[in-house]
């Protein structure tokens, strides 16, 4: 049947794009949860009768986070390349493609953690206050955890924004499955190769999205 | 001088004079009498007031100036009491007791809980002072993501207590609040009174000094209040442990507060032991909040309208207190006189020092009997009053 209807695919270079798409995807995911959360902790707590409130730290923050969520990430890409190429020495393949996947989603995840962050109860801190506990306690024990559920499904979206990232990356030679979309399929006209890299990208978010729906349900007490 | 040490000889003051009306009221049994007082004397343990209000002051700056929250307010609380904070919103209660475990600080003026300078302290100071004060609240602020036994586990874990000593308290406290069987929920599988269970739980899983109840009841339901109320009154007895907690309820304060202080303004209006306030309150507010319990509005309608009905009679609202609300005043009253007693509406409630009610009855009958059967009335230890229209 694959003969028949994707004559033109190459089955291991689809598997091997998959896993570029995959890696470019899952690092960048975790290394943009861990500048997102602390971006938007320090967003959530420098702001205004929060525990850290700073008016200076707050607004260089998002003013930092809001040109960086502005840039068009294809854009973005381009003005990256001296950077790219200064910290991975390399403006090709799938490494080279993570500082700007990372740039590009953590301040969007920061701004998602902010309003999760602002979403719970003032007074579970206070409680938490009351009770003797540190700022770093607060953050441990009660900020994290009572807004776990709108983390995820922000991470959720993150992470699908990233597979879409990563395919616009693939274009200027990150590889992966968008790479193999525009490379073999559209510039070769070989169109079942962009339909069959279309259907692998759709199950992968399709997957995403069923992890992340799952977990929120299963963290979700309320 | 320790600060405290002049309010608590006037308080002794107090309480001596009060004994001697109570031995003159009740004749009673000179034994009986003194164990009694022995008992009222020792349960109030400390000679210092375990909290020292001196002077404080605190101005919120708004946009449309600066407010002022609490006005200068000297106030101290005995170990084991159980102090009851009265107003409406707005009165400045809620920041008053707040400063009590450093969630404000007071503008002026200084705090002292437990021995410890709450109004000066920052950092660890003030957090381990805070392991030693239990406070509840009105939306009971639980972890949802936690379940009941790991919420009351919440405080030993900020106060650094091992494992094993951790559960073993948790489940003490889980038998102490009567959550038998629901370790394991999360506060959402719970109602309301549970949940409360649950922070009172919480709120003393560090054996705290002072526990502070910001409006822990005003979102339960009658019944249930009840049963809290009971609770903290059971805590209070057990454990000895004072109890600072604000209202807008009088009934709260009428079912379990010794003394009462009603607050407007910012500012501490009327202060004294409950029954006392009962019996006379001076300020008008204190007057309103002394009718939420004792005169239902439908009361008003029915004299109203007996006084209509029967304008030849005399209605007279006697009012009880302590003691004499056991006495058998409306028996006197029928025997000794030939008047007709219509009794129209009643209430007698319990107050931690004792009951104080109030009794509307109508006195018919021949006028010059009539105004003999209430000169008696007032002879009594009962304060009466007749009711004319309005």
């Amino acid at each position: 049947m694959s003969e028949q209807w994707f004559p033109n695919v190459d089955w291991e270079k689809m598997w091997e794009a998959t896993y570029e798409t995959l890696y470019m995807t899952g690092i960048s995911v975790v290394i943009t949860f861990i500048i997102g959360m602390l971006l938007g902790l320090l967003l959530f707590l420098t702001s205004k009768g929060q525990l850290w409130q700073n008016r200076a730290v707050y607004s260089v923050t998002a003013i930092i986070v809001n040109v960086f969520r502005s840039i068009p990430f294809i854009i973005l890409i381009v003005l990256l390349i001296p950077f790219t190429k200064t910290i991975m020495g390399t403006i090709i393949g799938e490494n080279a493609a993570l500082p700007a996947l990372i740039i590009g989603a953590a301040p969007f995840y920061a701004r998602m953690v902010e309003i999760a962050l602002r979403e719970i109860d003032k007074g579970v801190v206070e409680a938490a206050r009351a009770m003797g506990a540190s700022t770093w306690t607060i953050i441990r024990k009660v900020l994290i955890p009572e807004s776990m559920p709108a983390l995820v499904s922000g991470l959720t979206v993150t992470a699908i924004a990233l597979v879409g990232y990563t395919a616009m990356a693939g274009v200027i030679g990150a590889g992966g499955l968008g790479n193999l979309a525009f490379l073999d399929g559209f510039q070769r006209s070989r169109n079942d190769v962009t339909v069959m890299a279309t259907i692998v990208i759709l199950i992968i978010v399709f997957i995403i999205q069923f992890i992340g729906d799952t977990a929120v349900r299963k963290l979700d007490k309320r | 001088m320790k600060p405290g040490n002049r309010l608590f000889k006037k308080r002794c003051q107090i309480t001596r004079s009060s004994m001697l009306r109570e031995m003159r009221e009740r004749n009673f049994e000179r034994k009986a009498f003194l164990s009694l007082w022995a008992d009222r004397l020792f349960s109030w343990k400390g000679s210092d007031p375990v909290i020292f209000i001196e002077q404080a002051k605190k101005v919120f700056q708004t946009k449309n100036g600066p407010v002022k929250a609490v006005d200068n307010i000297n106030l101290s609380v005995q170990e084991g009491e159980i102090f009851g904070m009265i107003g409406y919103s707005g009165a400045g209660k809620s920041t008053l007791i707040r400063m009590l475990n450093g969630l404000e600080t007071p503008t002026e003026g200084s705090v002292t809980v437990a021995g410890r300078k709450i109004s000066t302290i920052k950092g660890t100071e003030l957090r381990k002072a805070r392991q030693e004060i239990g406070m509840i609240f009105q939306h009971f602020n639980l972890l949802w993501s936690r379940t009941v036994r790991e919420n009351i586990a919440f405080p030993l874990e900020i106060a650094g207590v091992a494992k094993a000593e951790r559960d073993k308290r948790v489940a003490e406290l889980i038998e102490l609040v009567g959550l038998e069987g629901r370790g394991d929920s999360y506060p959402s599988q719970l109602s309301g009174g549970q949940k409360q269970r649950v922070g009172i739980a919480r709120a003393l899983a560090n054996n705290p000094k002072v526990l502070l109840c910001d409006e822990a009841t005003s979102a339960l339901d009658p019944q249930t209040t009840d049963s809290i109320l009971d609770l903290l009154v059971d805590i209070n007895e057990r454990l000895g442990l004072t109890i600072v907690l604000i209202t807008h309820e009088m009934h709260v304060i009428r079912k379990i507060c010794h003394r009462v202080a009603v607050m407007e303004n910012g500012q501490i209006v009327e202060l004294g032991p409950v029954l006392d306030v009962f019996r006379r309150p001076e300020q008008p507010i204190t007057k309103r909040f002394v009718q939420q319990v004792t005169e239902p509005e439908e009361s008003k309608e029915t004299i109203q309208h007996l006084l209509t009905e029967h304008p030849d009679g005399k209605i007279v609202k006697l009012t009880f207190v302590g003691v004499s609300a056991e006495q058998p005043v409306v028996t006197e009253l029928i025997r000794s006189f030939q008047v007709g007693v219509n009794i129209l509406q009643g209430k007698i409630s319990q107050t931690q020092n004792g009951a104080y009610g109030t009794l509307f009855v109508q006195i018919t009958g021949d006028p010059a009997e009539v105004a003999r059967a209430v000169a008696f009335l007032d002879a009594q230890q009962v304060d009466s009053e007749v009711i004319t229209y309005e």
